[in-house]
C-alpha cells in the first residue's frame, strides 16, 4: 500500500515537472511568435509614417501639376509623372484585360482538358516571372524594332504582368457561379457565348472587378519594366513614340539625387503613388470582400474542376 | 419550320465555335509568350554565347569600355543567390511564425492582422527602395552594422568591409521584408488546410499549443510550407528596384559577395543600372540580355518546383476532405 502511495507521489512529481517544462516551452514559443508579428508590422508602420510625414510637406497644387524644375532646385513638380502613370495603366488595361478575361473564360468554361491544365500551371508560373525580364522582352520586340522608345512598349510590358492575374481571378469567379445558371441558359436555347457573357459574367462581376483592380494596383508601382521601355521624361505626354514619365520612374530618379529638396520631392511622389495603390486595395477590401486573400489563394491553389 | 431550326443550329454552332476558338487563343497566349520570350532572349544574346561561350557564366570581369570589352556574369549570379538565400534565412522563420499566429488567432484579430501583412505586399518595390535608402539604411547602419563590424570585423571575414549601409546585408534584409507577405499568406492558407480533427486529436492527447503545431500541423503541411518558401525565393530572385537602390552597385570581381558589408550587384540590378546605356552594336547589350536569360531560367525553375510542391499539398487536402 505504501509503495503505491510513494509511487503515486513520484508520478505526480514527474508529471508536474513535465507539465511545467512543457508549459514553459509553450509560453516561450508564444512570446517569440508574438515578437515575429511585431517585427513584421514595424516596417509597414514605418513606411506609411515616413511616406506620409515627409510626403505631405512636398504636396502642393504646383507640385501635383507642374513639370519638374531644374535638377536640385526643388522647384517644379510631378505633373508629367502622374499623367504618365494614368496613361500607362489605361493602355496596359486595354491590352491586358481582354486577354485576361478571355483566358479566364477558357480556363473556366473549357478548362477540363490537358491543354487547360498546362495553361493554368504556366499562368501561375508566369505570374511570378521577374518583371525586369518582361521589360527586356518588350524592349526586344517593340523598342528595338521601332528604333525608338515607345509608350506602347511600356504598356505591353505591364499588360504581360496584368493578364495572368486577371485570368486566374476571372477563372475563380466564374467557377463560383452555380452550374444551374448555365443549365437554365441552355434550357432557354441560348448559345454558349451568350450564356457566358450575359449570365455567367454578370453573376461573377464583382470577383472579376476585384481581380482587375488588384492587377492595376500591382502594375501601378512597377518600375523595372518601364526603365527600358518608356525611359522617363520631364515633359507632358505628346506622342506615343517619345519617352514618357511615370511615378515610379520619377521616384527612382529623385531618390538617387544627392539634394535634400529632390529627396523631399521623391517622398511627395511616393505619397501620391501609395495613396493610389493602398486606396485601390482598401476599396477592394470594403466593397468586394477580401481581395488580397483571394490573390494569395490563387497564387498557390489550383482547384480541381468539379463538374 | 424545320429549315429554320436547322439554320439556327448551324449558326449557333458556328458562333460558339468562334467563341471557343477566341477563348482558346487567349488562353494559349501565355504559352506563346513564354516560348517567344525564351527564344527572343536567346537569339538576341547569341553574340555573347558565340564569343565567350561558357566563360560568360563563370567569368568575373566586367568591362564595357570599347576595345577592352569583357563580360563575366558570375559575380552577379552569386550576388543574386546570396542575397536571396540570406533573405530566406531571415524571412522564412518570421513568415511561418506569423502564419502560425494568424491561423490560430481568433478571426477578430487574425483577419485584420492578415490584411495588414498583405498590405505589405501591395506596397510597390520602389517605395521599399526609397524607404530603405533614406530611412532604414541609416538606422541599420548605426544599430546593427557598426556594432557587428566593431565586434567581429577583424576576426571573421563575413563582417569585414565598410559598414556603410549600401551592401549585401541591407539589401537582403529589405528583400526579407518584401517576401514576408508572400510566404506568410501562402503558409497560412496551407496551415488552414490541415483538417481540424488533426488539431483536436493533438489537443485531446494533452498537447500544448506548440506541441499541437509540432504534432499535427507541421508534419501535415511540410511540403506546402517548403513550397511557400520557394515561392518567396522566386520573388526574391526576381526583385529589382529595392535591391538596385541598396546593394551598392559594384561591378566586376569586386561585386563578388564575400562579406556582409560589401557592395555587390545582382543580375536584376545590373540590368536596371546598365541596360539603357548599353549600345546594341557592342557585346554589352547581348551580355545584359544573356544575364536576363539566366535570370529567367533560374526564376522559372524555382517557380515550377514551388508550384508543384504547393499543388501536391493542396491535392492531399482535397483527398483528406473527400474521405
Amino acid at each position: 500500500m505504501s509503495t503505491t502511495n510513494e509511487k503515486r507521489q513520484e508520478y505526480r512529481a514527474l508529471f508536474k515537472n513535465n507539465v511545467k517544462k512543457r508549459l514553459l516551452v509553450d509560453k516561450l514559443v508564444h512570446i517569440v511568435i508574438f515578437a515575429f508579428v511585431i517585427i513584421a508590422i514595424i516596417p509597414l508602420g514605418s513606411i506609411l509614417v515616413e511616406v506620409f510625414k515627409n510626403g505631405i510637406t512636398a504636396i502642393s497644387y504646383e507640385f501635383l501639376t507642374a513639370t519638374p524644375g531644374s535638377i536640385g532646385s526643388g522647384d517644379g513638380g510631378i505633373g508629367p509623372a502622374i499623367q504618365g502613370t494614368l496613361i500607362i495603366i489605361g493602355l496596359a488595361s486595354l491590352i491586358g484585360v481582354p486577354i485576361g478575361v478571355m483566358s479566364g473564360i477558357f480556363l473556366s468554361e473549357y478548362g477540363d482538358n490537358r491543354l487547360a491544365r498546362n495553361i493554368r500551371f504556366f499562368n501561375d508560373v508566369f505570374m511570378e516571372f521577374p518583371s525586369i525580364v518582361l521589360g527586356i522582352f518588350a524592349f526586344l520586340v517593340i523598342v528595338l524594332i521601332l528604333g525608338h522608345f515607345s509608350v506602347w512598349a511600356g504598356a505591353f510590358a505591364l499588360s504581360l504582368i496584368m493578364f495572368p492575374i486577371v485570368a486566374r481571378t476571372t477563372e475563380e469567379s466564374l467557377k463560383m457561379v452555380p452550374m444551374t445558371y448555365r443549365e437554365a441558359g441552355t434550357a432557354l436555347g441560348l448559345k454558349k457565348w451568350v450564356i457566358t457573357f450575359r449570365i455567367v459574367i454578370s453573376a461573377a462581376k464583382s470577383g472579376m472587378i476585384t481581380g482587375i483592380l488588384l492587377s492595376v494596383s500591382r502594375i501601378g508601382g512597377e518600375t523595372a519594366p518601364l526603365i527600358m521601355t518608356i525611359l522617363g521624361s520631364s515633359q507632358f505626354f505628346s506622342s506615343m513614340d517619345v519617352p514618357m514619365d511615370a511615378l515610379p520612374l520619377r521616384i527612382w530618379r529623385l531618390s538617387l539625387l544627392p539634394y535634400e529638396s529632390s529627396q523631399l520631392q521623391g517622398w511627395g511622389a511616393a505619397l501620391v503613388l501609395i495613396f493610389i495603390i493602398i486606396g485601390i486595395n482598401l476599396a477592394i477590401r470594403y466593397h468586394f470582400g477580401n481581395g488580397n486573400a483571394m490573390i494569395s489563394r490563387l497564387i498557390k491553389q489550383r482547384m480541381p474542376t468539379k463538374r | 419550320m424545320e429549315k429554320n431550326t436547322g439554320a439556327y443550329r448551324k449558326q449557333s454552332v458556328r458562333s460558339d465555335k468562334i467563341f471557343k476558338l477566341a477563348a482558346t487563343i487567349a488562353g494559349s497566349f501565355v504559352l506563346v509568350i513564354i516560348a517567344l520570350m525564351v527564344f527572343q532572349l536567346f537569339s538576341e544574346s547569341y553574340p555573347i554565347w558565340e564569343s565567350d561561350g561558357l566563360s560568360f557564366i563563370i567569368g568575373t570581369d566586367w568591362n564595357a569600355v570599347e576595345g577592352r570589352e569583357s563580360f563575366g556574369a558570375l559575380p552577379y549570379i552569386a550576388g543574386t543567390l546570396v542575397t536571396a538565400a540570406l533573405a530566406m534565412a531571415i524571412g522564412v522563420p518570421l513568415s511561418i511564425g506569423i502564419a502560425m499566429f494568424i491561423s490560430d488567432a481568433p478571426a477578430k484579430i487574425g483577419g485584420p492582422l492578415g490584411f495588414l501583412v498583405e498590405l505589405l505586399a501591395a506596397v510597390p518595390s520602389i517605395i521599399y527602395g526609397l524607404w530603405g535608402l533614406l530611412v532604414f539604411r541609416l538606422y541599420f547602419q548605426d544599430w546593427v552594422e557598426r556594432p557587428l563590424h566593431d565586434l567581429f570585423g577583424d576576426s571573421i571575414f563575413l563582417f569585414s568591409g565598410t559598414p556603410f549601409g549600401l551592401d549585401i546585408i541591407t539589401a537582403s534584409v529589405i528583400l526579407a521584408i518584401m517576401i514576408i507577405p508572400t510566404v506568410s499568406s501562402v503558409s497560412r492558407e496551407i496551415m488552414k488546410a490541415v483538417p481540424q480533427q488533426q488539431r483536436e486529436a493533438a489537443y485531446m492527447l494533452g498537447a500544448t499549443k506548440w506541441e499541437m503545431f509540432k504534432l499535427a500541423v507541421f508534419p501535415y503541411s511540410k511540403t506546402g510550407l517548403i513550397g511557400a518558401s520557394i515561392l518567396g525565393l522566386g520573388r526574391a530572385v526576381g526583385e529589382t528596384m529595392a535591391v538596385t537602390m541598396l546593394i551598392g552597385n559594384a561591378t566586376g570581381i569586386s561585386a563578388f559577395p564575400s562579406s556582409f558589408f560589401k557592395p555587390s550587384q545582382t543580375m536584376s540590378s545590373i540590368i536596371a543600372n546598365e541596360f539603357v546605356e548599353a549600345s546594341p552594336a557592342s557585346l554589352h547589350l547581348p551580355a545584359l540580355i544573356g544575364i536576363a536569360l539566366i535570370l529567367l531560367l533560374i526564376a522559372m525553375v524555382i517557380n515550377v518546383v514551388a508550384h508543384i510542391l504547393v499543388t501536391r499539398m493542396m491535392k492531399v487536402k482535397e483527398g483528406a476532405i473527400n474521405n
